[in-house]
């Protein structure tokens, strides 16, 4: 493990899709899956997956509360192309046909540590309005292709969004070895940092010296 | 009880506390447990003595007179805090021992009163609920006191707050009687609770009561120090109350203690009761210090705060730029720096000049924040934006310097005094002259004030001294020069001076009159109009003089100047007569020169004396020539005697009229304002109301600092004496630099106000501050034109005070102001005006730094002068970082080297983003790696995990690509046996590169389908139809095969993807012959005829699958025409594992279904198990295949249909005659074709999403009309009939949109191909088509990633040699055409090409339909036509799309003149516009190449003998020479043939020649494009894999060259078994 000179680094994701806060539907569910560069590749844990569907709780709060481990770790050579967490959210429509209620993606925070990402949500409109009612009518709403579209920039120019709300997904970020190839993600840090440490370390601990 | 407790000192105490000892001790244990504070009793303790001892120290000092006097405030715990606070800084060590005696003491009465509660506990317990007293009085007491629970708290463990207020009155009560207190009661009185009391108020009452009781008799010294203790105690009492304030959080167990005496003893008891531990004071001080550090406030001297032996550096000093520090009050600071040294490696934070290292202020001046935009569209149309041109404020960036920082802001004051008009639209006549009259004598003070008259007098005295003084000296004596000098001098000087004396003495004297004269109008404008308006009264004093003195004084006055006038004059007339002498000499010399050229003259005209006429007009020469000299020359008159009567003449004169007579009084005017003003009510009508008019004027003024108004004053009714008092001042706070300060006056007539004038006022130097400024009067006036009905005179109105209205004034309104602006002061009297060091002076107000680019204007930056004066005049620091860049610019500038740059850089930062040089981008492998792949260069498209260091990438990577890089010149000819072809390759190559390229561009447009999958909008019909189907019978015994869903490519990974091939059975399959085993039998006939039927199988073939080289095969059926029905499922793997669509495009591998035929031979029965078993040996002989591209399975999804099997022309062994079939039906149907069919299924699981084509508009040439037509034709057909391709316009390979008709133009076959056959034209078509046929075919899809299809021109097919389908339709039914057939392409479907076209040509009245690729053609009502549906034919005129109503070939009339049928293109509304083709005006051919052709022969039979012995690796491979050469020589035959008819005549030859071998072979056809494909044809066949002990091989190649490098191959293959 302890290689002097790594060739890759590695990223582990740990963390969980927390919950949703779509305030017009209930019963939903959500799917997930990594996108990541070519440089990358999963060495472990899942990259795709689907939560339990869930409903909302009497109680005040209107959260849909999925709490659905992420744990994936990735290898990589390269920072581009760093994994984002594509999100989408589905759930049935009054007539029980099963309808996208939103996609949402994020990158995987940067920096070791613990985060939170509240994704904003959205789902693409049909192109126009008597679409829209037979789409509804139908509970064929207009989805994409492949969630993952929504991880590229590319060719988003010619779609319609509209908002939906919101999933809170929670990350705990490892890296290793990414400032020994000369990535630092880390906060700015004073010049005095431990020469090398081996094995798995939040690379911030290492400068409460 | 109490009564033991009555002498402080008692050595008998302690004996009696050891008595109690053991009643405390239980009770403490409980109360150990309930009290929360009982940990930290000890550090109060501490505390607590100490402050008792300071206060006890106070008291010491003030003596107990002060206590007397103010027994309240003693009381009072804050104050006793803050005194506490204070003594114990004072706090030394000569007061140590009062403490330690007090201290003692304390200890000792504490102790006792422990004691003495303990006693009274028991019998007094009350479970009272304690509440506390919250009183704010006691709230106040939160000072450090409220740390500090006094020995109280010690003892309150042992004493039960329960204590009743019964006790605590019987107490007061006993001490009132008692008189002195003693220390145990005072304990008690102040630490018992008394709060449940109602009674609280009477007892604090009764404690004050006690406290003066006290303070009376205090007289001992015991009292005194028992009076301290009260004291102490009460301070503590306070503290007690806090105490229950904090100890509230638990109350219960303090309630529950009563019950825990009663109830639970038995538990107490088990618990140890320890002392509580006391710890000296002296020793907590210590203990103290150890842990504690209190930063002084004190400034730590330099020296500490430096390392030994150095020096403060100053950096700024020393002309370093040190920064501005970010503002720190001096006490934190000194705080900080306390603390910092306290630590041990505090000295680093201290920088070279002794002060704590600070980082600038990182506070921004200004706001960076950006603005907020509003992003709604719809806002309420009143709330729009307006927006309107900026305008740029001429003030708002001239900061003064240091106004950044907080504490330097500056402060103007400006003080309003008040104003007086000078003339007002309301003055009266008397207003006006009475204003005249103050000016005048206004005029007169200040006169009299300078007294320059005087100044001038003795000025003139004294020179005149001097200058007699001076003549008296060297009078007598000849003077030298520079006396004489001197003396002129002087006597200028006093006759200036006399002269300036003059005319002041006549101003005096002229100012005089005037006033005079002004204040006899004044009275006598009072007098007529009988009532005064002003309070002016002049008085003139008279100052008598002594006559006689004066007189004289005058006289000599007189004397002196007539003397001075005379010598004056005479000096004058001096010179001018001397002047004169030298002008009169000049005038002299020149008469005489005159008079000498007059007689020169005249000799001449002696000389001259014949020519009369001439003469004169010589003469008359002369005398013009001398006109104009005597008028230049007139003769100096000499200079008049200065008449020196005249002079005193004059001298007198003028003395009379500027100065007083002698004798006369001397004048002094003296102006007062104390005149009567006549009441308004013995005025006439229009005086009033003037006067009321006044009374209704009110003034104020505005103060506009840098013409922004800041502040204005009251308004101020307007006086009758016309003066305005305001007396205000105002304090601006500055930011901006002062660039004017004015004063606006507005009167107030009403509510109206108008402005009268406006004062601009200097800004004042920084010296001139509040205290010293002083009031200025600054003038104004105003051209407003005033007119009134009533006696005011108006302003601008012509005004006389003659009788006759001549000498008329126009008076306008004009006033004095009276202000003073000054710096202001701050509070510690620092002038709040800025640095006077930073002011430049002069006119620029520079105040501090200017910004520079207003001080220059923008247009300015470039002038470098400009930037230099600046910098000049705003005095950069050129240390300041901040300035570096202008100080560099100044440099060069100075340097004059630098010229204005000519360009302007648009990215003069880009050096510093460069993430590494471009050199060294170039050079790193990591980076070119990355860059090729974001390229998409081929081989990087899909690089995975680019290595992370640079050592990592090997060179290995790149070998390939660079090798193609290299490839593009050199031509590499391993696989390519022919060079020619080779170039063709790379040619196609490159040509694919470049549309590869273009559409990796175009392939990043997406469309919304791309993205969105959103459900179509069903039409009415399709909703109706999906009703019928609803409806629709279900057929469960005819299955439909259901769409299955599709997968998109990227999840897939190896072995997900399966080739699913049905084959489902077979036509026609050749039949075995049967084995006659005599060579040279020629009735096969007979024998097929006798024993064919019974006794022989016929054949039992099943069907191979071979793809990727993975071989499955079928079960083997009977008869020519099996049915097998069987599925096969193949593996797929894609290239690399890359599964996106673009690869799988891509794949090149071909499906191939090949039908053998299984024979089983008996061998020989061995001698071991003879009878036993029978050997067999089963050998497979090819019978035919049919191949199908991986990319046409990919792109159609699913292939099915009935193929034409590709059987080879011979095949040894079998025959190809029909089976006498039974059923003669069928047999008509398939009569006009002929060779074996099979049935195929064959599809992917899962179905992948074919590759997109690319919808990109391309450029095109054509006109937009018929690109919108042919979108519209197209789009029509494509709703109508989804199943019937329509094209009208394709892509040409420079991508360019072109239309399809353009490809349709009569082309010429190679001239040889029709010279083959001169008188068959038949024959001569079917080589053409086989011409055709033999250009290799290569999928566009396939060479272009499948991203389009493009069309080339025939010109360019055949010189790539290369294409797809349509390129072989296009060029085949452009040959036929030439050869003046009537020909069509026909876009339709085919299997398995899918859409393709085909071509249809109308011969001898039936339609015939070629396949270009094959070059074979079929009859329209062929059944195994490969075409199924026939979308739309073109040609060179037009398009026509199907709209009959069938698709099939068979039921289709092709009669495109029927417009019913056919719809056009072209119709009569839309001509045709002449399109001209772009196909080249004639194809030129080159020869065919035999002898190429013979060298590819050879080389590809060698290849193939060696590929064969490489199959077999376990088994030697025999050639037969024999049969080789003869087969051979069969080939060409073939050749000729076309395949054709040709098996019956080689199969008898070659029988004849093998007799004793069993043969089974056939020959192969294949276009030749390379090597590979023909190594996959052989392998196919799967001859290699005969094994037997007496096999031997015959392979023979025939290459034969077509014109054009077109060549066709034949590789003969067979197998002898030696029988």
């Amino acid at each position: 493990m302890a290689t002097g000179n790594p060739s890759v680094f590695l990223l582990t994701v740990n963390g969980q899709i927390e919950g949703a806060n779509f305030p017009e539907y209930d019963n939903l569910y959500c799917k997930y899956c990594f996108v990541y560069g070519h440089d990358w590749a999963p060495t472990s844990g899942l990259e795709e997956g689907i939560t339990q569907i869930t409903c909302k709780g009497s109680q005040s709060s209107h959260r849909l509360i999925w709490n659905f481990p992420l744990e994936t770790t990735f290898k990589s050579t390269n920072p581009s192309g760093w994994p984002q967490l594509v999100v989408s959210v589905y759930g049935l429509d009054v007539f029980g046909n099963d309808v996208v209620r939103g996609y949402g993606v994020t990158h995987i925070p940067f920096t070791p540590g613990q985060h939170t990402r509240t994704i904003p949500m959205f789902v693409p409109e049909p192109t126009w309005r008597l679409q829209k009612f037979t789409s509804w009518l139908l509970g064929r709403r207009p989805e994409y292709t492949d969630p993952k579209v929504v991880a590229q920039g590319e060719g988003r120019e010619v779609t319609r969004v509209r908002s939906q709300g919101f999933v809170t997904v929670s990350f705990h970020i490892m890296t290793k070895d990414m400032k020994k190839l000369g990535y630092d993600t880390g906060p700015s840090s004073p010049l005095n940092t431990p020469s090398a440490t081996s094995g798995w370390s939040t690379e911030e601990q290492q400068y409460t010296t | 009880m109490k009564d033991q407790q009555s002498s402080d000192e008692d050595p008998g105490e302690t004996l009696k506390r050891t008595l109690k000892a053991q009643l405390q001790r239980r009770k403490k244990r409980v109360l150990e447990r309930s009290s929360a504070q009982g940990t930290h009793v000890d550090d109060y303790d501490d505390d607590d003595v100490e402050e008792i001892s300071t206060v006890q120290q106070r008291s010491e000092d003030e003596g107990p007179s002060e206590k007397a006097a103010d027994p309240d405030g003693l009381s009072r715990p804050p104050t006793g805090s803050l005194r506490g606070l204070s003594s114990r800084i004072q706090h030394t060590a000569d007061s140590q021992h009062l403490d330690d005696f007090v201290t003692r003491r304390l200890e000792e009465k504490r102790r006792a009163a422990r004691a003495k509660v303990e006693n009274a506990q028991p019998q007094e317990v009350s479970p009272e609920p304690a509440s506390r007293l919250q009183s704010l009085r006691d709230r106040d007491t939160v000072t450090r006191f409220d740390r500090a629970v006094d020995p109280e708290r010690a003892g309150r463990q042992d004493v039960p707050p329960t204590l009743s207020t019964r006790v605590k009155f019987r107490e007061v009560a006993r001490r009132a009687s008692k008189g002195v207190p003693t220390a145990e009661e005072a304990y008690n009185f102040f630490t018992f609770n008394f709060e449940p009391d109602p009674q609280e108020e009477t007892e604090k009452i009764s404690r004050k009561r006690k406290k003066q009781k006290k303070a009376s008799e205090g007289g001992d010294e015991e009292g005194g120090e028992d009076d301290d203790e009260q004291e102490d105690a009460e301070v503590d009492e306070g503290n007690q109350d806090e105490h229950e304030d904090q100890s509230e959080e638990a109350p219960l167990v303090r309630d529950e203690e009563g019950d825990l005496f009663v109830i639970e003893q038995s538990s107490q008891d088990f618990l140890e009761v320890k002392k509580a531990e006391y710890i000296g004071y002296r020793k907590c001080i210590q203990q103290e210090s150890e842990l504690l550090f209190r930063p002084s406030f004190r400034t730590v001297p330099t020296s500490i705060k430096l390392p030994e032996n150095m020096k403060p550096r100053f950096l700024e000093d020393e002309g370093l730029y040190a920064g501005e520090r970010p503002p720190v009050s001096l006490t934190n600071e000194n705080i900080l720096e306390n603390r910092i040294l306290k630590t041990e490696e505090g000295k680093k934070w201290f920088g070279d000049d002794g002060r704590i290292m600070a980082l600038p202020d990182p506070i921004k001046e200004s706001s960076t924040r950006p603005p907020l935009f509003q992003m709604e569209e719809d806002v309420d149309p009143a709330l729009h934006t307006v927006y309107r041109k900026a305008v740029k404020s001429k003030y708002a960036y001239l900061y003064i310097a240091g106004s950044a920082d907080p504490e330097g802001d500056y402060q103007l004051d400006v003080d309003v005094s008040g104003l007086i008009f000078s003339h007002h639209p309301l003055f009266s006549r008397e207003h006006v002259l009475g204003a005249r009259l103050a000016q005048l004598y206004d005029q007169y003070l200040t006169r009299q004030h300078n007294n320059l008259t005087g100044h001038l007098t003795d000025k003139l005295n004294g020179s005149r001294i001097a200058l007699r003084n001076m003549l008296n000296v060297h009078g007598s004596q000849s003077l030298t020069p520079v006396m004489q000098q001197r003396i002129s001098e002087y006597s200028l000087e006093v006759r200036n001076t006399r002269q300036l004396r003059d005319s002041e003495q006549e101003k005096d004297r002229t100012l005089l009159k005037n006033i005079v004269k002004v204040w006899k109008e004044l009275k006598a404008q009072r007098d007529l109009q009988k009532y005064t308006n002003t309070p002016f009264k002049l008085y003139l004093r008279r100052e008598n003089v002594d006559r006689a003195s004066d007189e004289r004084e005058y006289e000599d006055e007189i004397l002196a100047e007539v003397v001075e006038l005379e010598a004056e004059s005479e000096e004058d007339y001096q010179r001018k007569l001397a002047e004169y002498k030298t002008q009169l000499e000049e005038w002299k010399l020149w008469r005489r020169k005159q008079k000498s050229k007059k007689k020169k003259k005249k000799k001449k005209k002696k000389g001259q004396a014949q020519d009369e006429t001439e003469e004169e007009d010589e003469d008359q020469e002369a005398s013009e020539s001398e006109g104009p000299v005597e008028e230049g020359h007139p003769k100096p008159e000499p200079p008049e005697k200065p008449d020196f009567d005249s002079i005193e003449q004059q001298v007198r004169e003028k003395a009379s009229r500027i100065r007083r007579k002698p004798g006369e009084a001397i004048l002094i005017p003296e102006l007062s304002a104390s005149g009567n003003i006549t009441a308004s009510e013995l005025c006439p009508r229009p005086e009033t109301a003037r006067r009321e008019d006044v009374t209704r004027r009110s003034l104020f003024i505005k103060i506009l600092y840098n013409d922004k108004e800041v502040s204005r004053t009251d308004s101020r009714s307007l006086n009758s004496d016309f003066k305005v008092h305001f007396g205000q001042i105002f304090n601006l706070k500055i930011v901006n630099c002062p660039q004017s300060i004015s004063l606006q006056v507005f009167e107030e007539i009403g509510s109206s106000c108008s402005l009268l004038a406006q004062v601009y006022i200097p800004v004042p130097e920084p010296s001139v501050l509040t205290g010293n400024g002083t009031l200025e009067e600054f003038e104004f006036s105003s051209n407003q034109r005033v007119m009134f009905d009533h006696d005011g005179v108006g302003s601008d109105v012509p005004l006389s005070f003659e009788a006759d209205g001549s000498n008329k004034q126009t008076l306008l309104t004009s006033g004095k102001l009276s202000c003073c602006v000054s710096w202001g002061i701050g509070e510690d009297d620092v002038p709040l005006a800025p640095p006077v060091s930073q002011q430049p002076g002069g006119l620029h107000s520079g105040l501090g730094r200017l910004d520079a680019v207003t001080y220059i204007g923008a247009s300015g930056l470039y002038d470098m002068k400009k930037i230099g004066e600046w910098a000049t005049q705003s005095r950069l620091d050129p240390n300041d970082p901040k300035n570096g860049s202008i100080m560099q610019l100044l440099k060069l500038a100075s340097s004059g080297e630098v010229t204005a740059p000519e360009y302007f850089r648009l990215e003069q930062l880009q050096e510093e983003f460069n993430f590494v040089t471009d050199e060294e981008l170039e050079r790193s492998k990591r980076f070119r790696l990355l860059r090729l792949r974001s390229q998409e260069v081929a081989e990087f498209r899909n690089y995975k995990c680019v290595p992370a260091l640079e050592r990592e990438v090997t060179d290995k990577v790149f070998q390939e690509y660079e090798r193609r890089l290299k490839e593009g010149e050199e031509i590499d000819t391993r696989d390519h046996l022919d060079p020619q072809r080779a170039r063709k390759a790379k040619q196609h190559q490159k040509i694919r590169e470049a549309v590869i390229n273009r559409f990796i561009l175009a392939k990043h447009h997406f469309l919304l389908s791309d993205l969105v999958i959103e459900e179509e909008i069903p039409s009415i019909g399709i909703l109706g139809l999906n009703l019928f189907k609803l409806a629709e019978p279900k057929r469960p015994l005819k299955p439909q095969r259901k769409e299955r869903k599709k997968v998109t490519a990227q999840n897939l990974s190896n072995g997900d993807i399966k080739l699913l091939v049905n084959i489902i059975r077979a036509y026609d399959v050749p039949v075995r012959r049967p084995q006659s085993g005599r060579p040279g039998q020629s009735s096969q006939t007979a024998i097929q005829g006798s024993d064919w039927l019974i006794s022989q199988v016929q054949v039992r073939p099943f069907v191979e699958v071979s793809f990727q080289r993975t071989v499955l095969q079928t079960t083997t059926a009977e008869g020519p025409n099996p049915c097998w029905n069987e599925e096969l499922q193949l593996p797929f793997s894609a290239p690399n594992g890359d599964y996106s669509t673009a690869s799988l495009q891509s794949v090149k591998d071909e499906v191939f279904i090949n039908i053998f035929d299984e024979v089983v031979y008996e061998t020989g029965v061995t001698d071991k198990d003879k009878g036993k078993s029978i050997h067999t040996r089963v050998e497979k002989h090819w019978l035919g295949s049919v191949k199908i591209p991986f990319s046409t399975i990919y792109s159609q999804s699913r292939i099915d249909g009935t193929f034409k099997v590709n059987t080879p022309a011979v095949l040894l062994g079998y025959s190809k005659e029909r089976s006498h079939g039974t059923n003669g039906g069928y047999d008509a149907l398939r009569s006009l074709s002929e060779g074996a069919f099979i049935t195929l299924f064959i599809t992917i699981e899962p179905q992948l999403v074919p590759g997109e084509t690319i919808r990109e508009k391309f450029d095109s040439q054509e006109d937009e009309h018929l690109l919108q037509a042919a979108e519209r034709f197209e789009r029509d057909a494509a709703r109508v009939y989804l199943d019937r391709p329509c094209i009208t316009t394709v892509i040409d390979l420079n991508g360019k949109t072109v239309f399809i008709t353009r490809y349709i133009k009569p082309l010429n076959p190679p001239q040889e191909l029709l010279d083959a056959f001169p008188e068959n034209s038949q024959e001569a078509t079917a080589l053409v088509a086989r011409f055709v046929s033999l250009i290799p075919s290569l999928p566009d899809r396939v060479s272009f990633s499948g991203t389009c299809d493009l069309w080339s021109t025939c010109g360019e097919f055949l010189t790539l040699l290369a294409g797809d389908e349509e390129e072989h339709a296009v060029l085949l039914c452009n040959y036929f055409l030439s050869m003046g057939k009537k020909a069509w392409l026909i876009i339709g479907t085919a299997i398995p090409e899918g859409p393709t076209a085909y071509v249809l040509t109308y011969e001898q009245s039936r339609y015939l339909i070629w396949n270009p690729s094959s070059g074979q053609y079929y009859g329209q009502y062929d059944t195994f036509c490969p075409l199924q549906t026939v979308g739309s034919l073109v040609n060179a005129d037009n398009v026509w799309l199907n709209i009959q109503e069938y698709t099939s070939p068979m039921t289709i009339n092709f009669d495109v003149s029927k417009a019913n049928l056919w719809k056009p293109f072209f119709s009569r509304s839309f001509t045709h516009p002449g399109l001209s083709s772009v196909q080249p005006e004639q194809l030129s051919y080159k020869r065919a190449d035999k002898a190429a052709a013979a060298d590819l022969q050879d080389s590809i039979e060698k290849i193939l003998k060696e590929k064969i012995m490489e199959w077999r690796p376990r088994h030697p491979t025999r050639w037969n020479r024999y049969c080789t050469s003869t087969l051979k020589q069969f080939l060409p035959k073939l050749e000729l043939s076309g395949g054709q008819d040709m098996a019956e005549g080689h199969r008898h030859e070659l029988q004849s020649l093998l007799g004793d071998h069993r043969i089974s072979g056939f020959p192969l056809h294949l276009p030749f494009s390379e090597i590979g494909p023909i190594i996959e044809a052989v392998h196919s066949t799967g001859v290699h894999n005969i094994q037997g002990s007496n096999v031997e091989f015959a392979l023979a190649v025939y290459v034969h060259p077509y014109p054009n490098h077109v060549l066709s191959v034949w590789v003969y293959l067979a197998s002898l078994v030696r029988t």
